[in-house]
């Protein structure tokens, strides 16, 4: 008996698994019911895209971002704009930089709720997932409002926005974040003490903050652990350093933690939004340096230079000067940044996507060490994993 | 970050670090391999507990041909510093940093992948993204960018008409 009790087995969870919220593939080595040893298996869903970009121009690039990562789209272009504009050294006009602030913090609450409703899904919450879903189809409409598309957008330029936003747009944003806290106000009745909910995720997946800077885990994760980083804190990026905002902390490093702090950060985006709006005042949209961005519609017709300018930018694209800049930005999975090498060409040298869901995956065999095999599902929903992230 | 800043992180690395580059507000460090782990070690003996970033550029046909690049990040007072290393290009490779950072693990796992740079010492370097019998190392300037047969292991895929077999319209 005693050496039958001894034996370990292997489990194989995934690649197709719906728990997995994409194509993860885990061996877990389990004692009975106990994890001993978990192997994430990743790269399902490499696409290449850091390759694609090296031959393509920085222009072209724009369109790769939202499909690197495809929850927080916003945020994603927003990472990927603002990493060219510090390697040609330039900044957006205020109004582009307030409608990005709006556009990002949009993304981040249609990312955490898509989070929570899956999250709550996978521990047979079911009654969620379509509530969250409604109200992330009421931000989806706007972005389809401004740029035309529900999730790739391609909406942001290199030196600010493709075009000003419609009319009506403070206010449709005005009625979203009103609307928000108090569904908020809702779910959280549903879950924060519901007996089940608290069971499954206290004290699960639990992930030290020693832990979390060793595998420099960021985002929720870092921060549900009591890391306090923000990097639209620590290094302040679009504006960020003109808003008021709070960085919510856990103590526990558990499931649970990192679901309240991703409810109060959804509320501090409403709260960032509304500082935003009334800073909204009429303005540019693009910078206006004819080597950057395209000109005007109406110069065309006009002006033999704003011709060959779009010629040259549409044809050959943008020269930035030779240097290599890493630029940063808070997404919902912690810290989206891009490392991008010029050789003074029109296209980049080395595009790499530094991807928070890459390092948080690191640590999940550290989190669900000695944890339970039913524990696995809500430690890879706490936390939140894009596969297209991970493997980009 | 200020130069003031950027001037006291420089000084750190005195005695290690071959060139100092400057640009848009950020330092790199060019440190030889031989000595990127002591600079590592200090690194984050002074502050700079997270590695953010790990990753390798490849400037084909210039010589050294690679560059391993780090990028460091201190949590209080917040800064940023980039390690460079420089490898060549004939048998690529340098020590492991997992006993500094652990989480160096996999990103030298993805920069082996994409680079084929061996890191010595790496507790488990295998492939990360590509598939384990894949050939050459994809991120590489040499590696072609075409069009790949769809990878389908133990299974011929079938073409639709084999599927769905077609049979002569119906007679009215």
């Amino acid at each position: 008996m005693s050496a039958l009790a001894r034996e370990t087995i292997v489990l194989n969870m995934g690649p197709h698994h719906p728990s997995t919220h994409g194509v993860l593939r885990l061996m877990v080595e389990l004692e009975g019911e106990v994890i001993l040893h978990t192997e994430p298996v990743i790269g399902y869903l490499h696409t290449g895209f850091e390759k694609e970009m090296e031959t393509r121009t920085y222009h072209q690039n724009i369109v790769f971002p939202p499909r690197i990562e495809y929850l927080a789209t916003m945020i994603e272009e927003h990472a990927y704009v603002l990493a060219v504009e510090k390697l040609l050294g330039i900044r957006p006009p205020r109004r582009a930089e307030v409608i990005r602030v709006i556009l990002a913090e949009l993304s981040r609450i249609a990312s955490h709720l898509v989070w929570l409703g899956t999250s709550a899904i996978d521990v047979n919450v079911t009654s969620l997932l379509m509530y969250c879903f409604n109200d992330r189809e009421r931000i989806l409409d706007i972005f389809e409002l401004v740029s035309g598309q529900r999730m790739m957008h391609g909406y942001m330029r290199i030196g600010g926005l493709q075009w000003d936003v419609p009319g009506g747009f403070p206010e449709r944003v005005g009625q979203v974040i009103d609307e928000i806290p108090r569904r908020l106000d809702e779910y959280e009745g549903l879950l924060t003490d519901n007996l089940i909910w608290r069971e499954r995720t206290e004290g699960v997946a639990v992930l030290s903050r020693e832990d979390a800077i060793r595998f420099g885990c960021t985002g929720p994760i870092g921060r549900g652990s009591g890391l306090n980083y923000d990097v639209r804190k620590a290094f302040p990026y679009g504006g960020y350093e003109e808003y008021a905002f709070d960085v919510p902390l856990g103590r526990h490093g558990d499931a649970y933690d990192r679901y309240l702090v991703r409810m109060e950060e959804m509320r501090q985006a409403c709260r960032i939004i509304r500082q935003a709006l009334e800073r909204l005042e009429p303005g540019a949209v693009l910078v206006d340096d004819r080597k950057v961005a395209l000109p005007p519609r109406r110069e065309l017709v006009r002006s033999m230079e704003a011709v060959i300018h779009q010629f040259k930018l549409v044809s050959e694209g943008i020269h930035p000067p030779a240097g290599e800049v890493y630029a940063a930005v808070e997404s919902p999975r912690g810290e989206k940044g891009y490392y991008i090498v010029s050789d003074g060409s029109n296209q980049p040298l080395r595009v790499r996507v530094r991807s928070p869901s890459f390092n948080n995956l690191q640590a999940l065999p550290v989190m669900i060490f000695r944890n339970y095999v039913a524990d696995v599902v809500v430690a890879i929903a706490s936390i939140d994993i894009i596969l297209g992230d991970v493997d980009r | 970050m200020t130069d003031s800043r950027l001037d006291e992180v420089a000084r750190l690395f005195l005695g290690l670090a071959d060139a100092e580059l400057r640009f848009r507000d950020e330092l790199t460090l060019v440190i030889s391999r031989e000595r990127i782990l002591d600079a590592l070690t200090r690194a984050r003996e002074h502050g700079f507990a997270v590695l953010t970033d790990l990753t390798a550029v490849d400037r084909h046909p210039g010589e050294p041909r690679f560059e391993v690049v780090y990028l460091l990040t201190s949590l209080d007072p917040p800064a940023r510093l980039r390690l460079r290393a420089p490898v060549p290009g004939i048998d690529p490779h340098l020590p492991t940093a997992v006993e500094v950072y652990p989480a160096a693990n996999w990103l030298e796992r993805e920069v082996f992948d994409m680079f084929g740079i061996r890191f010595a010492g790496h507790p488990d370097l295998k492939r990360i993204l590509m598939p384990d019998d894949w050939e050459g190392h994809p991120l590489r300037k040499d590696f072609p960018l075409v069009e790949e047969p769809v990878q389908f292991f133990g299974h011929v895929p079938k073409p639709p008409s084999a599927i769905i077999p077609k049979t002569p319209p119906r007679q009215p």
